[in-house]
C-alpha cells in the first residue's frame, strides 16, 4: 500500500522565523510541552515517547524520521477499545525556507491498511472506503 | 437519538453492508432485489442490512407500489467527516500556540 492509498489531514502555516528555531520547537521536549503536549521526545531515530494531552489521553509514539530543520516523521497511535476513538497514525512536519521565514506542513496520515484494530469486527478498508468519500460528497447536492 | 461517528463505524464496519452503500453511492436508487442479485447474501439478509443502514441515516427508502427503492443518504456520512475535521482543527489550533511560543523563543 502506497502513501496515496490513506486519508490523511493537512495544514500548513508559514511562520515569520527560521528553520532552525522551529526545529527546535519540534524537538526541544521542554518546548513542544508548551505547544503541542507533554512528553518525553528525543530526537533519534526508533525512540519511543509519549504524547500525553490535557483530557487525559496518551498518544504512543515512535520517531521515524528526522532530518534536521528539514523533517520530522513519528507515529501517532491511540490504542483504545472503543473504536471510534482508536486511531493508527503518522505525523510529519516539513519545514520549507521562503524568503523570511520558514513554510511548515503537517501531514496527519492514517486509516492505514494495515491497521489491527478491526471496525465492528470486520477488517474495514478504510483507505477504500475514504477514498470514494469525495464522490460520495460530489453527489450530496 | 441521531447516529454519531460511532453508529456509522459499526454499521460499516461489516463488509457486506459496506459493499451495499457502495453499490447504492455508485449506482444510485435501487430494490432489495437489485441488491441482492449483487450482494451474494439472501433477500431477508439485504434487507435487514438495509434497515441498520437506514437507521444510521446512511440509506434512505421511497415506497413506489409494491416496491420500496432504496438511496444512499451522503448527508449520513456528516458526523465521520466531523470526527475527521476534528484533525485539522486540531493542528491549527496547535500551530497557534506554536506561532505564539515561536515569538517568545530567542533567536
Amino acid at each position: 500500500m502506497t502513501a496515496t492509498e490513506t486519508r490523511s489531514v493537512v495544514v500548513e502555516r508559514e511562520f515569520a522565523h527560521q528553520p532552525e528555531k522551529l526545529w527546535r520547537a519540534l524537538t526541544q521536549p521542554h518546548l513542544i510541552a508548551e505547544w503541542l503536549m507533554k512528553n518525553d521526545f528525543a530526537p533519534s531515530v526508533g525512540h519511543r515517547f509519549s504524547l500525553r494531552g490535557d483530557w487525559g489521553g496518551v498518544l504512543d509514539c515512535e520517531v521515524l524520521v528526522l532530518e534536521p530543520n528539514r523533517m520530522l516523521s513519528y507515529s501517532w497511535n491511540h490504542n483504545h477499545e472503543d473504536p471510534a476513538y482508536h486511531l493508527q497514525s503518522v505525523v510529519t512536519f516539513t519545514l520549507t525556507p521562503t524568503g523570511s521565514g520558514t513554510h511548515l506542513r503537517v501531514e496527519q496520515a492514517g486509516f492505514r491498511p494495515d491497521q489491527k484494530q478491526a471496525f465492528g469486527g470486520a477488517k474495514f478498508g478504510w483507505q477504500k472506503f475514504l477514498a470514494n468519500l469525495d464522490e460520495v460528497l460530489a453527489r450530496a447536492d | 437519538m441521531s447516529p454519531t461517528a460511532e453508529t456509522i463505524f459499526a454499521s460499516l464496519g461489516d463488509p457486506t453492508r459496506r459493499a451495499i452503500f457502495e453499490r447504492l453511492c455508485r449506482q444510485g436508487e435501487q430494490t432489495v432485489w437489485m441488491l441482492t442479485e449483487h450482494a451474494g447474501v439472501s433477500q431477508p439478509a439485504v434487507s435487514k442490512h438495509l434497515g441498520v443502514l437506514k437507521q444510521s441515516g446512511l440509506v434512505r427508502d421511497r415506497k413506489e407500489g409494491r416496491q420500496t427503492h432504496y438511496s444512499a443518504d451522503p448527508k449520513g456520512l456528516a458526523p465521520l467527516i466531523d470526527w475527521m475535521s476534528v484533525y485539522t482543527a486540531f493542528w491549527r489550533k496547535k500551530f497557534d500556540a506554536l506561532e505564539d511560543l515561536l515569538n517568545r523563543m530567542d533567536q
